[in-house]
Formats: structure tokens, C-alpha cells, sequence
């Protein structure tokens, strides 16, 4: 029985951590993708950014993780305006598959200009004190950034929600997504709104690659492309552009992964993909997507 | 390629002008590696290493020269490296080939190389068999069998694990580790009662499903093999994370869990982890003081020399090995197997030398511990184990028993 | 591919003169087949890079067929490129070494799958398809890593094929009877491509792509016509992953990456999708900036991937077709108001 209780507990915890990560990561790409349209595979390089921009705030000016994270924050989604004002707006009425080169293009050149600036090897940090070593509760002991990870995930879906359900701005975006041509119609000026969305989903994903640094092995170049996939898969179990969506697919996925490489390792990777093929092909719009 | 032609140029003008140094050769070689995508530090260390040898020997050589020509791998798979190899022995003329860090690299390659016979060194990819597939490849890096055998008797013999638990990364350099660990382990009377998969060697994955199940298992030792790069971090954060020392679970695995330029990155999660391996930078020889020293002169103080980095090191060694021999003649397949194949050579990571037979790598194997000292993390060297032969070899299992040309 | 692989000079004939009566050629067609011989005899050190490259430019014909005329976009699309591929690489290691067989198994292997796949995967699109088809084959990926024993996983297997029809061995140093090899496949694959999209079956695609209800609602059967095509372009998939091993003499799980799914869409796209010659020119250009930047730079720096990148973001800012509508563009302004030739 205690030995029962000892892996569903881990189970739970370090898939939730899991989760948590994964559902910072996609959503920002979610809500632009339900928003606009507008395949952003470029998602990964702001995530990307957001990991590096943490690194040397910690490494080089030995400021607290914390702050560092939030100045990533600010400064990737300052970045993503300028990108989108600069680039994106000029492919929102074309077709996905020029979005898709455009978007690749710039993960290809953001590989390249990470490269040449922090070099070849992954970056890493050494946590405060109160970050690692783990936590005993007796019958069983969790790492403390696992649990500092599904606090803050907690913290960050709880504004967002907030921020969404409860604001006027929040209420605006909602009606975007839902009916973009209506919502403008009601003089929302949808234009700014995704700049606005657009940003904050990409300092999300900044704030995602920040908090991975510790779970993925430290930030690296490759980061931008390696991590799309699974962007790809928590937003279409999602449904694209649902915030509870992809908040409860990061969750399922996120807590199936970790439970099927701790009893089948042996199958890999198989088994998320497996599920997604399942609820997909159950689902196609995925579990809360509009049919 | 620019700042080689100058000197080449210059060296044709005074040659036109003498007429006496008429044997002066430039020797071309190519140089294939992963430059860009997710094991490029593995290329940057490993043509560092060949790059520091050049210039360490310059006057070696007398009057001849070496260009080396560099070209990127990129992936871990064939058609890349293997185009470049084409393009390089037949357009540039190339007359040797070294590099090569992934072993499907030097798999696809086989082939093509001994259609032109063009000597072979190569600086790391590990696969066990890989030297059968041509008679005119030699390996200057490693085997896994080195490490993991050695590995399995020391955690049996010495840290008195009578169970183990291994974990790997799914792929067959992965699969060779903890078969050869296995095999030393059980041998020496202990017992392996789990051995998992963590995923692929391209992407690190979060470790800790893979360590929570390991140490489920609750036994004496966890032997982890993963590729050098990105993922020895993640092993080491993972396994402090869990507390599996306090449970009771020591950690060990091959020199690539501890491996130079991720190491100080680790913390203190890296405090106490044993491992098997032929090179690390604090090993004390006055060979590798000098190399540590140059490699820092060259590359800055923060960089540091790893295993990869002497592969390329000793590679371009055993590249200049061949050159003398050829005396200023052309470097044949055969001339340079000639020379290479019993090789031997004072290694920054002690004596090492090629087997004439099998033309893969004999060299001493290190069994060191991780130390915190000064705020920094360094390696102690435990007992050594000297002239150590590839056992898959030795003991002829599967491919490694066999002429794969 | 062609029934008569025997005579090819016979069925080239009847081909063109079939052809000629469903659509025009253009003199202009010609160029790109001119190049590729010229290519043979002026880069000889280049030669695998070509054929590599030639490869690619059947892939991406393949994937335009799907993606370019049907309106289906897929980012799994080597599923069918690795399956080809690992039967070839299967029967030359057991002893069934004979290349063109290998390559009508490869065909016959990937359609089958392209069957079973495209039944139940079609009934879903955009990003839902985009997603599903990258499952799969990452999910065919994991089973080769999986069964190394059959596949030799990561590290892959060397194999070598026997001469073609007995009489052409494939060269593992110069490439050139590879070479001639491939851009024969080459050139029969994209007439069977071509023969598709102008015959009517190519434009009821088209029709399905631009409006997929209203074919519907004329009595279009949609789904089984998208699932036809998707059997032909999986078939001519598997050619090119035969192929691809065949000419490198060794296979690795490589072939079965989400990652050169990617690329091949980006070749196409690049090039510009939905008019033949598009993958011709973006695989071309792909391919020479992934090899060939640092040697024209004269630098050991990987700069390939910043020149891709940077290419990649101009060519959507102002070629708005892909670079083969650049190309398009300048016909058009030299025959001032004339149509275009290649739709």
C-alpha cells in the first residue's frame, strides 16, 4: 500500500511539474494560433530567448533567479513586438505556408545568432540554495524545484485565467478568438490586441524557457526546434487558441509522459504520441475545440 | 579556407625561388564533424584539440605542411558526412580523413574509404566494431567496452554494490555501456536487477521519470551511460534532486556523466559520483599539465580540454604520425596503416597505443571520484588500470568478432 | 513507375508523345534536365551532394502532389520516405540486393501505408493533420530505434545492392552511374507527376484544394480522392527514401526524423508549391546553402543555417510565390501580358 502511495504521489508530482512547464510554453502559441491564425513555429525562439536572457542575467550580473526571469519576460516580449510590427504583420493575410517559412526562417537564424553569441554548449546555472536539494514528507521526498515549478505554474495559470475571465482587456481577446470579424465589428480593435496577446504569449514562452532551464538540461541552441513538436501536440490536444484547452491537455500529457516512461520506458516516446493519435483521432478538434 | 592559402602561396613562391627545397609537400586532410546543430560543442572540442596539436608542432614536420580542411557533419546520420568525405578525397584531393564524432558518421564512410583507399583516423565515435569496416580506419578515442567493463568490476569489487541498476540512453553506444558494464558487474558477483531506456541520444529529456523508477529499485548502484554533451547536466541535477544518495544509491557511470566542460555546471549535485574513463583534465601527468595549460593559453581560462577535446589531440598526433612516415611521399592507405597500426604515443591521458590487429585503441582507464574543493568541482583519481584493450573485441561478441568489409 | 523499364528510350518516346497531347510542353522545360548533365560532367567532387540533391527534388515533387495540388499539408511526410527506404535497405541486407526491385518494394511498401494512413488521418485538416502525420512518423522512428537487432537503430546499417539489371553497379566513390541512376528515376517519376496534375483527376485536386465543399456538393467523392492521391505521392515517397539509401549504401533511423519532414516542406515551399518546378529550385537552393556556405565563405564558422534562415525570411517578404515565382515574374515581364506557362 505505502509503496502504492509512494508512486502515484511521484507520478502526480513530476508530472504536474511537467505539466506546468509544458502549458507555459504552448500557450501563448495557442492563443495566437486561435487568434490569428498565424502559425508562429518560431514559438520555440522566443521560449529560446527568454532561457538565455536568464542565463546571463544570473551568470554574468548575479542577479536572483526570480528577477531574472522576469526581466526575460519583459525583454522577450518587447522583442516580439518589434518582430511583429517588423515582420509578422506583413503575412497575416497570406497563405499558413509562407507563416511557416517565414517562422522557420527565423528559427534557422536565431539558432545560428544564439550560437555565435553564447557558443555551442548548453548554458547553465547553478540554483539558489532554496531551489535545490529536495524536500522530505516522509513518505516520500520531491525536489524542491519540482515544487517550486508547480507553485509557480500555479500562480502564472491562475493570473492568466484572471486576467482573462475577469478584465475588460481579457474579455476582449476572449471575443477575438472566439469571432474575430464580430468582435471588430463591436469596435475592438483586434489589431492591438494581438500585438498585445502576442507579446505576453511570447514572454510566456520566455518565462517557459527561463523555468525549463533546470528540467531540460540547460538552454541551448537547438532548444528553438527541439521543443516544437511538443508545442504542436499540447495545442491540437487543446484545441487551438483554447487557453483551458491547453491548459488541461499540458496536464494530461504532461502527467501520461511521465508515467509512461517511469513504468514503460522501453516505449520512449511512443506512448504520447500514441495518445495524441487517440484523442485526435477521437477528437479532431481536440478535447475542448470547437467542432 | 582563405587564411591557409596565403601561406601556401608564399610557400610556392620561395620553393619557385630556391629550387632547393624541392620535397616541401603540403599534406591535405579532411576533417569531418558536427560544426553546427546539437552536438556542435562536441565539434568545436574535438577541432580545437586537432587545431592545438597543429600549432604545438609546427616544426615537426620539417618542411612540409598540413592543411586541414574542415567540413560540417551536421546530423548524426550518413548522408552528410558521407557527401562531404566524397567531395573531399575526390575534389580536394585529401589524403587522409579524420574527425568524426557520431559512429553512423564513420559507418557511412566505411564504404567510400575503401573504394579509395584513403587512411582513416578517427577521433571519437565509440561504436565498438566500427574499426572492422575498413582496414584502413584506426581509432584513437575509446570503446564503451573500456569504460563499462571496468566500471562493473570496481562497483562489484570496490564500493561493495551487490545490485545495480542502469540506466541509458536508447541507441547502441548506450546498449554497448551497460552490456559491457553488465558483463564486469555480474562477473565480479554482482547482480543488475533493472536496465532503462531514457529515450534518444538527439534530445535530452527530462530525466527524473527514468532516475525515479531507478531508484524504486532501491539498489547499491546506478550505472548511467548517456552521450557526451548535453545530457550529463541533466543526470547529475536529476539524480541530487531525488536524493538517491541519501537513499542509499550511489551513482556511476563512464567518464561521459562527468565529463570536463559540463562538470562545474553540475554543482554539487556532481559531489562523489564514481567513474570509469580514460581522460579527464586533472589527471597529473606532466603531459597533461602542458596540454591543460596550452588549451587554456590558446582557447581563454574559461575553456577547458575534455575527453573529445584530447580525442582531437591525439588524433591529429597520430595524423602527424603518418606524415613523417610518409616522408614527403604521398600518404597511401597502406603506408599509414603501416605506421599507425602499433602506434604508440605519450597521450596527455597517459601512454596509449593501436592495436595492430584490430587497429582500435589501448590505453589506460581511470577510476576517479568527483570532489568539491575550493568551490570548485574536481576529479581524484582513485586506481588506474593501464594498457586496457576494447573486451568487445577481445571476446568477439557479435560484430565485433567479425571483418565487416 | 513505367511498365517498360527495359526500353527506356521507347516508353520516353511514348511518354512525351502521350503527354504532348494532355499538355504542351514548353521548350523551357528542357533546361532543368541540361543543367543536371552538366552538372555531371563539370562537378564531379560534388557528385553524391548532387544526388543527394536530386533525391530531395523527388521528395519534394512528392510532397508537392499532397501539399501543392491537393491542399493537404503534412509534416510526416517522411513516414513514407522511411519506409522506402528501410525495405530497400532490408532486402539488399538479406540477400534480395537488386536495386530496381528494391525500389518497386519501397513503392508498394510506403503505398500500402499511405493506404491505411491516409484513410483515417485524411478525415481531419490543418494543424490536426499537420500533427497527426508528425506522430506517425516519429512513432515509425521510435520502432526503428526500438528494433536496432532488424534496423541497426541510430547507428544504422551498411548494405550494398547489386548491379542495376545486372549490368550497372552503383559507384561508391565517383557517384556518376548513381548519378545517371537516380536522375533516370528522377526524370520518369516527374512525368508520372506531371501526367497526374494536367490530367483531370490533377484538376478535380485543385478544385478540392480551393473548395473542398463545393466539389463535395457536385458529387465529388473528396475523401477517397484525397486518399488516392496520398497513395501515389506515399509511392513516389518510397522511391525517393529508396533511393536515397541506395545511393549512400547505408540507412539510418535518420530517415524517419519529423526534422527532415521539415526540411522537405521548406524545400518545397521555398521553391514555391503547387507548379512542379518549384521543388526543383528550393531543393536545389536548400541543399547547396546547407553544404556549401562555409566553402563559399571561406570560414570553418557554421554560417548555413543563418544564410537558410535569412533566405528563408526574404523570399516570403518579397517573392511572394516562392523563388520559382521569381522566375515566373521576369518571364512575364520579358512576354509583357502573355500567360504564364506552368500554371
Amino acid at each position: 500500500m505505502s509503496s502504492f502511495l509512494i508512486e502515484i504521489t511521484t507520478v502526480l508530482v513530476f508530472g504536474l511539474a511537467f505539466s506546468m512547464l509544458l502549458f507555459i510554453l504552448s500557450v501563448g502559441l495557442s492563443i495566437t494560433m486561435g487568434l490569428m491564425g498565424f502559425a508562429n513555429l518560431a514559438h520555440g525562439s522566443f521560449a529560446m530567448a527568454g532561457g538565455y536572457v536568464t542565463v546571463s542575467m544570473v551568470s554574468k550580473t548575479g542577479a536572483p533567479f526570480a528577477v531574472a526571469l522576469l526581466v526575460s519576460f519583459v525583454i522577450v516580449a518587447l522583442l516580439s513586438i518589434l518582430f511583429e510590427r517588423v515582420l509578422y504583420r506583413h503575412l497575416y493575410r497570406r497563405p499558413e505556408l509562407d507563416q511557416v517559412l517565414l517562422t522557420i526562417g527565423i528559427v534557422f537564424a536565431s539558432i545560428a545568432t544564439v550560437t555565435f553569441i553564447w557558443g555551442p554548449d548548453p548554458q547553465l546555472i547553478l540554483m539558489p540554495e532554496y531551489l535545490s536539494g529536495s524536500v522530505d514528507l516522509g513518505f516520500n521526498n520531491f525536489p524542491r524545484y519540482h515544487i517550486f515549478m508547480i507553485v509557480a505554474g500555479a500562480i502564472i495559470v491562475a493570473a492568466l485565467f484572471y486576467g482573462l475571465e475577469r478584465t475588460n482587456i481579457g474579455a476582449q481577446i476572449r471575443a477575438a478568438v472566439d469571432n474575430r470579424r464580430m468582435a471588430e465589428s463591436c469596435g475592438i480593435n483586434t489589431g492591438r490586441i494581438f500585438t498585445w496577446t502576442f507579446a505576453l504569449g511570447s514572454g510566456m514562452a520566455a518565462l517557459g524557457g527561463g523555468l525549463g532551464i533546470q528540467l531540460l538540461g540547460g538552454i541551448k541552441p537547438v532548444f528553438a526546434l527541439e521543443y516544437l513538436v511538443i508545442f504542436l501536440i499540447v495545442i491540437a490536444v487543446g484545441g487551438m487558441g483554447n487557453i483551458r484547452g491547453t491548459f488541461f491537455a499540458a496536464l494530461i500529457l504532461g502527467i501520461i509522459d511521465f508515467a509512461g516512461k517511469f513504468y514503460f520506458p522501453e516505449g520512449g516516446a511512443f506512448i504520447i504520441f500514441a495518445v495524441t493519435i487517440i484523442v485526435l483521432l477521437i477528437r479532431p478538434h481536440g478535447l475542448f475545440g470547437k467542432a | 579556407m582563405k587564411k591557409y592559402l596565403i601561406p601556401a602561396i608564399s610557400a610556392a613562391g620561395i620553393l619557385a625561388l630556391s629550387g632547393v627545397q624541392a620535397d616541401a609537400r603540403e599534406y591535405k586532410i579532411g576533417f569531418i564533424g558536427p560544426m553546427s546543430g546539437g552536438a556542435a560543442q562536441l565539434g568545436q572540442q574535438m577541432e580545437r584539440g586537432a587545431k592545438l596539436y597543429m600549432k604545438l608542432h609546427k616544426g615537426e614536420l620539417g618542411s612540409h605542411t598540413v592543411k586541414m580542411i574542415v567540413r560540417d557533419s551536421k546530423r548524426p546520420g550518413g548522408p552528410i558526412a558521407k557527401a562531404a568525405a566524397q567531395e573531399l578525397i575526390t575534389r580536394e584531393n585529401v589524403e587522409l580523413i579524420t574527425g568524426l564524432i557520431f559512429s553512423p558518421n564513420a559507418m557511412s564512410v566505411a564504404p567510400l574509404i575503401n573504394k579509395s583507399k584513403t587512411p582513416v583516423v578517427i577521433m571519437n565515435a565509440g561504436t565498438a566494431f566500427i574499426p572492422n569496416m575498413s582496414p584502413h580506419m584506426v581509432r584513437v578515442s575509446f570503446t564503451m567496452w573500456q569504460a563499462g567493463y571496468i566500471m562493473g568490476q570496481h562497483a562489484a569489487n570496490k564500493m561493495g554494490c551487490k545490485t545495480a541498476v542502469s540506466g541509458y540512453s536508447n541507441y547502441p553506444p548506450g546498449k554497448d555501456s551497460i552490456a559491457a558494464f553488465r558483463k564486469g558487474f555480474v562477473a565480479s558477483g554482482g547482480k543488475v536487477i533493472d536496465e532503462i531506456p531514457m529515450g534518444g541520444p538527439a534530445k535530452v529529456p527530462d530525466m527524473t521519470p527514468f532516475f525515479q523508477r531507478a531508484k524504486s529499485k532501491n539498489a547499491d548502484c546506478m550505472y548511467v551511460f548517456v552521450p557526451a554533451g548535453n545530457h550529463a547536466a541533466a543526470v547529475a541535477k536529476t539524480y541530487q534532486a531525488l536524493a538517491m544518495r541519501k537513499a542509499g544509491t550511489k551513482l556511476v557511470g563512464p567518464g561521459d556523466i562527468t565529463q570536463d566542460t559540463q562538470l562545474q555546471g553540475m554543482g554539487s549535485a556532481a559531489d562523489g559520483v564514481v567513474t570509469a574513463h580514460h581522460y579527464n583534465m586533472f589527471l597529473k601527468s606532466a603531459e597533461n599539465q602542458a596540454f591543460v595549460k596550452a588549451w587554456q593559453a590558446e582557447y581563454g581560462a574559461n575553456s577547458v580540454p575534455d575527453f573529445v577535446g584530447v580525442g582531437g589531440y591525439d588524433g591529429m598526433a597520430a595524423v602527424y604520425a603518418a606524415i613523417k612516415g610518409a616522408n614527403g611521399g604521398k600518404l597511401t592507405a597502406a603506408g599509414a596503416m603501416k605506421v599507425l597500426r602499433g602506434w604508440k604515443y605519450n597521450s596527455p591521458r597517459g601512454p596509449i597505443s593501436i592495436d595492430a590487429e584490430t587497429g582500435d585503441i589501448v590505453q589506460n582507464v581511470y577510476i576517479s571520484v568527483v570532489r568539491q574543493k575550493g568551490g570548485k568541482l574536481v576529479q581524484e583519481i582513485q586506481q588506474k588500470f593501464e594498457a586496457v584493450k576494447d573486451k568487445c573485441k577481445e571476446l568477439k561478441l557479435g560484430k565485433c568478432g567479425k571483418k565487416l568489409y | 513507375m513505367t511498365s517498360s523499364t527495359g526500353t527506356p528510350t521507347g516508353s520516353l518516346a511514348r511518354s512525351v508523345q502521350f503527354l504532348q497531347r494532355r499538355h504542351r510542353f514548353h521548350w523551357a522545360e528542357i533546361i532543368p534536365w541540361i543543367l543536371a548533365i552538366a552538372v555531371f560532367y563539370l562537378l564531379p567532387g560534388y557528385r553524391l551532394l548532387a544526388t543527394q540533391i536530386l533525391v530531395m527534388i523527388l521528395f519534394a515533387l512528392s510532397l508537392d502532389l499532397i501539399v501543392g495540388y491537393a491542399g493537404i499539408i503534412s509534416l510526416g511526410h517522411t513516414a513514407f520516405f522511411g519506409t522506402g527506404a528501410y525495405i530497400t535497405a532490408l532486402m539488399a541486407s538479406n540477400d534480395i540486393p537488386d536495386p530496381i526491385l528494391g525500389l518497386i518494394a519501397a513503392a508498394a511498401g510506403a503505398a500500402v501505408l499511405g493506404l491505411v494512413s491516409g484513410w483515417v488521418l485524411l478525415r481531419t485538416t490543418g494543424l490536426t493533420l499537420l500533427v497527426l502525420t508528425m506522430a506517425v512518423t516519429i512513432m515509425l522512428q521510435e520502432l526503428a530505434n526500438d528494433f536496432d537487432e532488424i534496423t541497426g537503430g541510430f547507428d544504422g546499417i551498411n548494405f550494398t545492392n547489386s548491379e542495376i539489371l545486372g549490368l550497372i553497379e552503383l559507384d561508391q566513390l565517383w557517384y556518376s552511374s548513381s548519378y545517371i541512376y537516380v536522375l533516370v528515376v528522377l526524370f520518369f517519376g516527374f512525368l508520372t507527376i506531371r501526367t497526374i496534375v494536367y490530367a483531370p483527376f490533377g484538376r478535380m485536386l485543385i478544385g478540392i484544394r480551393e473548395n473542398t465543399q463545393r466539389m463535395s456538393a457536385i458529387g465529388t467523392p473528396v475523401h477517397q480522392r484525397q486518399v488516392s492521391v496520398y497513395i501515389i505521392s506515399a509511392a513516389i515517397a518510397g522511391i525517393a527514401g529508396a533511393l536515397w539509401v541506395q545511393v549512400q549504401g547505408n540507412v539510418t533511423t535518420e530517415v524517419y526524423t519529423f526534422e527532415l519532414s521539415g526540411e522537405v516542406l521548406i524545400m518545397l515551399i521555398l521553391g514555391g508549391t503547387g507548379r512542379l518546378y518549384g521543388a526543383f529550385l528550393g531543393a536545389t537552393v536548400y541543399k547547396i546553402l546547407e553544404s556549401t556556405t562555409e566553402q563559399v565563405l571561406g570560414t570553418d564558422e557554421p554560417y548555413w543555417q543563418f544564410a537558410i534562415g535569412i533566405v528563408l525570411i526574404l523570399t516570403v517578404l518579397f517573392a511572394r510565390r516562392g523563388l520559382f515565382g521569381i522566375f515566373e515574374d521576369i518571364v512575364k515581364k520579358f512576354k509583357g501580358a502573355s500567360k504564364g506557362e506552368v500554371q
